[in-house]
Protein backbone atom coordinates (compact mmCIF):
# COMPACT_ATOMS: atom_id res chain seq x y z
CA UNK A 1 0.00 0.00 0.00
CA UNK A 2 2.75 2.39 0.71
CA UNK A 3 4.39 1.81 -3.04
CA UNK A 4 1.54 2.83 -4.47
CA UNK A 5 0.74 6.01 -2.44
CA UNK A 6 4.32 6.63 -3.05
CA UNK A 7 3.21 7.55 -6.79
CA UNK A 8 0.40 9.67 -5.91
CA UNK A 9 1.83 12.59 -6.90
CA UNK A 10 1.19 15.85 -4.69
CA UNK A 11 1.58 17.75 -7.79
CA UNK A 12 -1.87 17.11 -9.57
CA UNK A 13 -3.80 16.72 -6.01
CA UNK A 14 -6.21 19.49 -7.46
CA UNK A 15 -8.86 18.99 -9.54
CA UNK A 16 -7.76 21.92 -12.18
CA UNK A 17 -4.42 20.93 -12.56
CA UNK A 18 -5.75 17.49 -13.01
CA UNK A 19 -7.61 18.82 -16.13
CA UNK A 20 -4.98 20.67 -17.23
CA UNK A 21 -2.64 17.38 -17.45
CA UNK A 22 -5.74 15.38 -18.96
CA UNK A 23 -6.11 17.83 -21.77
CA UNK A 24 -2.32 18.54 -22.22
CA UNK A 25 -1.99 14.55 -22.58
CA UNK A 26 -4.23 14.07 -25.41
CA UNK A 27 -3.42 17.17 -27.18
CA UNK A 28 -0.44 18.47 -28.96
CA UNK A 29 -1.26 21.47 -27.19
CA UNK A 30 -3.36 23.69 -25.63
CA UNK A 31 -3.89 27.99 -25.24
CA UNK A 32 -4.61 29.64 -22.14
CA UNK A 33 -8.25 30.37 -23.17
CA UNK A 34 -9.39 26.33 -24.47
CA UNK A 35 -8.47 25.23 -20.49
CA UNK A 36 -10.47 28.44 -19.33
CA UNK A 37 -13.30 27.27 -21.34
CA UNK A 38 -13.10 23.02 -20.60
CA UNK A 39 -12.21 23.82 -17.11
CA UNK A 40 -14.33 26.36 -16.53
CA UNK A 41 -12.30 28.12 -14.04
CA UNK A 42 -10.87 32.07 -13.65
CA UNK A 43 -8.28 33.61 -15.32
CA UNK A 44 -6.01 33.61 -11.93
CA UNK A 45 -6.93 29.84 -11.15
CA UNK A 46 -5.87 29.11 -14.25
CA UNK A 47 -2.50 31.28 -14.16
CA UNK A 48 -1.58 30.07 -10.77
CA UNK A 49 -2.02 26.03 -11.41
CA UNK A 50 -0.12 26.34 -14.65
CA UNK A 51 2.48 28.40 -13.02
CA UNK A 52 2.94 25.29 -10.20
CA UNK A 53 2.71 22.95 -12.96
CA UNK A 54 5.41 24.91 -15.07
CA UNK A 55 7.70 24.63 -11.95
CA UNK A 56 7.45 21.07 -11.34
CA UNK A 57 9.15 21.37 -15.21
CA UNK A 58 6.33 19.30 -16.00
CA UNK A 59 4.81 21.48 -19.00
CA UNK A 60 5.83 23.85 -21.20
CA UNK A 61 4.98 27.47 -21.56
CA UNK A 62 5.27 29.38 -25.23
CA UNK A 63 4.45 32.74 -25.12
CA UNK A 64 3.51 34.54 -28.52
CA UNK A 65 1.42 37.13 -30.43
CA UNK A 66 -1.89 35.99 -33.01
CA UNK A 67 -2.52 39.46 -34.40
CA UNK A 68 -0.94 41.44 -32.18
CA UNK A 69 -2.89 39.62 -28.91
CA UNK A 70 -0.55 37.61 -26.54
CA UNK A 71 -1.17 33.80 -26.92
CA UNK A 72 -0.03 31.21 -24.54
CA UNK A 73 0.43 27.89 -25.44
CA UNK A 74 0.75 24.94 -22.58
CA UNK A 75 2.03 21.56 -24.01
CA UNK A 76 3.48 18.85 -22.07
CA UNK A 77 7.59 17.84 -21.23
CA UNK A 78 8.24 14.06 -21.37
CA UNK A 79 9.20 14.34 -17.60
CA UNK A 80 5.56 15.40 -17.38
CA UNK A 81 4.01 13.11 -19.19
CA UNK A 82 5.33 10.07 -17.52
CA UNK A 83 4.83 11.93 -13.70
CA UNK A 84 1.35 11.50 -15.11
CA UNK A 85 1.30 8.18 -16.48
CA UNK A 86 2.37 6.70 -13.17
CA UNK A 87 -0.61 9.25 -11.05
CA UNK A 88 -3.25 7.72 -13.27
CA UNK A 89 -1.94 4.06 -12.72
CA UNK A 90 -1.26 4.87 -8.81
CA UNK A 91 -4.83 5.82 -8.77
CA UNK A 92 -6.11 2.81 -10.81
CA UNK A 93 -4.65 0.62 -8.66
CA UNK A 94 -5.80 2.01 -5.66
CA UNK A 95 -9.34 1.88 -6.96
CA UNK A 96 -8.46 -2.27 -8.24
CA UNK A 97 -6.49 -3.33 -5.94
CA UNK B 1 -9.14 6.09 2.66
CA UNK B 2 -11.05 8.52 0.34
CA UNK B 3 -11.16 6.16 -2.04
CA UNK B 4 -14.51 8.09 -3.79
CA UNK B 5 -12.39 11.05 -3.91
CA UNK B 6 -9.96 8.79 -6.64
CA UNK B 7 -12.66 7.48 -8.42
CA UNK B 8 -13.64 10.76 -8.95
CA UNK B 9 -10.31 11.81 -10.43
CA UNK B 10 -10.14 9.03 -12.54
CA UNK B 11 -13.69 9.70 -14.15
CA UNK B 12 -12.35 13.78 -14.45
CA UNK B 13 -9.58 12.90 -16.19
CA UNK B 14 -11.38 10.68 -18.30
CA UNK B 15 -14.14 13.34 -18.90
CA UNK B 16 -11.05 15.93 -19.78
CA UNK B 17 -9.12 13.76 -22.23
CA UNK B 18 -12.67 12.96 -24.57
CA UNK B 19 -14.11 16.56 -24.07
CA UNK B 20 -10.68 18.27 -25.25
CA UNK B 21 -9.91 15.90 -28.26
CA UNK B 22 -12.81 14.86 -29.89
CA UNK B 23 -16.45 17.18 -31.04
CA UNK B 24 -18.97 15.71 -29.17
CA UNK B 25 -21.75 17.36 -31.55
CA UNK B 26 -22.42 16.01 -34.97
CA UNK B 27 -25.66 15.13 -35.43
CA UNK B 28 -27.20 11.61 -36.14
CA UNK B 29 -30.17 12.87 -38.15
CA UNK B 30 -28.51 14.81 -40.53
CA UNK B 31 -26.91 11.39 -41.48
CA UNK B 32 -30.15 10.22 -42.31
CA UNK B 33 -31.23 13.29 -44.23
CA UNK B 34 -28.15 13.19 -46.29
CA UNK B 35 -28.12 9.66 -47.16
CA UNK B 36 -32.14 10.36 -48.06
CA UNK B 37 -30.71 12.95 -50.20
CA UNK B 38 -28.35 10.65 -51.94
CA UNK B 39 -30.79 8.23 -52.84
CA UNK B 40 -32.86 10.80 -54.12
CA UNK B 41 -29.92 11.66 -56.91
CA UNK B 42 -29.05 8.65 -57.53
CA UNK B 43 -32.56 7.91 -58.48
CA UNK B 44 -32.67 10.79 -60.76
CA UNK B 45 -29.35 9.95 -62.22
CA UNK B 46 -30.31 6.37 -63.05
CA UNK B 47 -33.19 7.69 -64.80
CA UNK B 48 -31.34 10.39 -66.56
CA UNK B 49 -29.17 7.81 -67.82
CA UNK B 50 -31.84 5.29 -68.84
CA UNK B 51 -33.18 8.02 -70.74
CA UNK B 52 -29.58 8.17 -72.88
CA UNK B 53 -29.12 5.07 -73.28
CA UNK B 54 -32.61 4.44 -74.95
CA UNK B 55 -32.28 7.50 -77.04
CA UNK B 56 -28.95 6.04 -78.40
CA UNK B 57 -30.06 2.00 -78.61
CA UNK B 58 -33.22 3.61 -80.47
CA UNK B 59 -31.42 5.31 -83.55
CA UNK B 60 -28.53 5.33 -85.93
CA UNK B 61 -28.00 8.93 -85.17
CA UNK B 62 -28.14 8.61 -81.62
CA UNK B 63 -25.67 5.82 -81.24
CA UNK B 64 -23.32 8.02 -83.03
CA UNK B 65 -23.80 11.05 -80.32
CA UNK B 66 -24.47 8.98 -77.38
CA UNK B 67 -21.37 9.13 -76.35
CA UNK B 68 -21.20 12.63 -76.82
CA UNK B 69 -24.46 13.34 -75.42
CA UNK B 70 -23.81 11.14 -72.10
CA UNK B 71 -20.63 12.96 -72.01
CA UNK B 72 -21.74 16.41 -71.82
CA UNK B 73 -25.42 17.01 -71.54
CA UNK B 74 -26.18 14.18 -68.98
CA UNK B 75 -22.69 14.66 -67.21
CA UNK B 76 -23.31 18.07 -66.89
CA UNK B 77 -26.85 17.44 -64.80
CA UNK B 78 -25.09 14.30 -63.08
CA UNK B 79 -22.94 16.77 -61.66
CA UNK B 80 -24.92 19.34 -61.11
CA UNK B 81 -27.44 16.76 -59.36
CA UNK B 82 -24.29 15.86 -57.03
CA UNK B 83 -22.94 19.39 -56.16
CA UNK B 84 -26.75 19.94 -55.12
CA UNK B 85 -26.83 16.97 -53.06
CA UNK B 86 -23.23 17.81 -51.56
CA UNK B 87 -24.56 21.48 -50.68
CA UNK B 88 -27.98 20.24 -49.48
CA UNK B 89 -26.24 17.47 -46.97
CA UNK B 90 -23.22 20.00 -46.41
CA UNK B 91 -26.04 22.86 -45.05
CA UNK B 92 -28.27 20.30 -43.13
CA UNK B 93 -25.40 19.00 -41.42
CA UNK B 94 -23.99 22.03 -40.34
CA UNK B 95 -27.82 23.21 -39.35
CA UNK B 96 -28.24 20.40 -37.20
CA UNK B 97 -24.50 20.62 -35.99
CA UNK B 98 -25.11 23.90 -34.68
CA UNK B 99 -28.45 23.18 -32.89
CA UNK B 100 -26.85 20.34 -31.17
CA UNK B 101 -23.79 22.28 -29.87
CA UNK B 102 -26.17 24.38 -28.66
CA UNK B 103 -28.35 22.27 -26.31
CA UNK B 104 -24.95 20.60 -25.85
CA UNK B 105 -23.36 24.01 -24.26
CA UNK B 106 -20.81 22.70 -26.37
CA UNK B 107 -18.67 25.68 -28.62
CA UNK B 108 -19.34 25.27 -31.90
CA UNK B 109 -16.04 26.76 -33.33
CA UNK B 110 -13.44 25.63 -30.83
CA UNK B 111 -9.67 23.96 -31.85
CA UNK B 112 -11.57 20.88 -31.82
CA UNK B 113 -14.54 20.99 -34.38
CA UNK B 114 -11.22 22.59 -35.92
CA UNK B 115 -9.03 20.35 -36.38
CA UNK B 116 -11.77 18.10 -37.06
CA UNK B 117 -12.83 20.00 -40.04
CA UNK B 118 -9.58 20.36 -41.40
CA UNK B 119 -8.55 16.87 -41.19
CA UNK B 120 -11.71 16.08 -42.74
CA UNK B 121 -11.46 18.83 -45.26
CA UNK B 122 -7.81 17.80 -46.71
CA UNK B 123 -8.48 14.57 -48.02
CA UNK B 124 -11.86 15.49 -49.00
CA UNK B 125 -10.58 18.44 -51.27
CA UNK B 126 -7.60 16.70 -52.87
CA UNK B 127 -10.28 14.25 -53.97
CA UNK B 128 -12.89 16.27 -55.38
CA UNK B 129 -9.59 17.57 -57.22
CA UNK B 130 -8.59 14.47 -58.59
CA UNK B 131 -11.93 13.76 -59.95
CA UNK B 132 -12.02 16.70 -61.94
CA UNK B 133 -8.21 15.95 -63.46
CA UNK B 134 -10.44 12.54 -64.23
CA UNK B 135 -12.81 14.30 -66.04
CA UNK B 136 -10.27 16.40 -67.99
CA UNK B 137 -8.83 13.22 -69.71
CA UNK B 138 -11.80 11.86 -69.32
CA UNK B 139 -12.00 8.83 -67.60
CA UNK B 140 -15.50 9.34 -66.24
CA UNK B 141 -16.35 5.54 -65.25
CA UNK B 142 -13.42 5.99 -62.45
CA UNK B 143 -15.47 9.29 -60.62
CA UNK B 144 -17.81 7.46 -59.15
CA UNK B 145 -14.85 4.93 -56.99
CA UNK B 146 -12.71 7.75 -56.38
CA UNK B 147 -15.65 10.13 -54.57
CA UNK B 148 -16.21 6.95 -52.54
CA UNK B 149 -12.61 6.65 -51.98
CA UNK B 150 -11.56 10.04 -50.81
CA UNK B 151 -14.62 10.62 -48.94
CA UNK B 152 -14.31 7.10 -47.01
CA UNK B 153 -10.31 8.38 -46.21
CA UNK B 154 -11.73 11.98 -45.35
CA UNK B 155 -14.08 10.21 -42.99
CA UNK B 156 -11.25 7.86 -41.61
CA UNK B 157 -9.19 10.77 -40.90
CA UNK B 158 -12.14 12.96 -39.15
CA UNK B 159 -13.19 10.23 -36.69
CA UNK B 160 -9.82 10.80 -34.57
CA UNK B 161 -11.41 14.02 -33.41
CA UNK B 162 -14.81 13.04 -33.17
CA UNK B 163 -17.13 9.97 -31.21
CA UNK B 164 -16.11 6.77 -32.14
CA UNK B 165 -18.78 5.06 -35.43
CA UNK B 166 -17.61 7.60 -37.95
CA UNK B 167 -14.46 5.65 -38.50
CA UNK B 168 -16.65 2.13 -39.63
CA UNK B 169 -18.68 4.75 -42.30
CA UNK B 170 -15.15 5.60 -43.55
CA UNK B 171 -14.02 2.05 -44.05
CA UNK B 172 -17.41 0.55 -45.70
CA UNK B 173 -17.38 3.41 -47.94
CA UNK B 174 -13.62 2.98 -48.73
CA UNK B 175 -14.10 -0.35 -49.47
CA UNK B 176 -17.06 -0.26 -51.54
CA UNK B 177 -14.79 2.59 -53.46
CA UNK B 178 -12.25 0.00 -54.13
CA UNK B 179 -14.73 -2.52 -55.18
CA UNK B 180 -16.67 -0.33 -57.76
CA UNK B 181 -13.11 0.34 -60.00
CA UNK B 182 -14.30 -3.16 -60.80
CA UNK B 183 -17.73 -2.17 -62.36
CA UNK B 184 -16.92 0.49 -64.14
CA UNK B 185 -20.47 1.80 -65.49
CA UNK B 186 -22.15 0.87 -62.12
CA UNK B 187 -20.81 4.24 -60.24
CA UNK B 188 -24.48 5.60 -59.38
CA UNK B 189 -25.40 2.41 -57.94
CA UNK B 190 -22.44 1.76 -55.88
CA UNK B 191 -23.18 5.91 -54.33
CA UNK B 192 -26.99 4.91 -53.62
CA UNK B 193 -25.16 2.42 -51.66
CA UNK B 194 -22.20 4.27 -49.74
CA UNK B 195 -23.67 8.08 -49.70
CA UNK B 196 -27.18 6.82 -49.10
CA UNK B 197 -28.30 3.57 -47.44
CA UNK B 198 -24.52 3.53 -45.65
CA UNK B 199 -25.35 7.52 -44.43
CA UNK B 200 -29.43 6.60 -43.15
CA UNK B 201 -27.14 3.55 -40.90
CA UNK B 202 -25.07 5.75 -39.91
CA UNK B 203 -27.37 8.24 -38.69
CA UNK B 204 -29.63 5.50 -37.19
CA UNK B 205 -26.82 4.44 -35.08
CA UNK B 206 -25.81 7.86 -33.99
CA UNK B 207 -29.17 9.18 -33.28
CA UNK B 208 -30.16 5.98 -31.24
CA UNK B 209 -26.76 6.32 -29.52
CA UNK B 210 -25.88 9.85 -28.70
CA UNK B 211 -29.31 11.86 -29.29
CA UNK B 212 -31.90 10.19 -27.66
Amino acid sequence: MKNIIQHINKAFDHRVRLGIMSILMVNEYADFNMLKELLGATDGNIASHTKALEKEAYIKVKKSFINRKPNTRYSTTTAGREAFSKHIEALEKLINP
Amino acid sequence: MKDRDYLNDISEIKTMMSRSSRFMSLSGLSGILAGIYALVAATYAHFRIAEVSAYTANSNAGKAIGRFLLSYDAIGDLMLAALLTLALALLTGAFFTIKKAKKRNEQLWNPISKRLLFNFAVPLVAGGLFCLVLLQYEFIGLVAPTTLIFYGLALLNASKFTVGDIKYLGLANLMIGLVATQFIGFGIYFWALGFGIFHIIYGIILYNKYDK
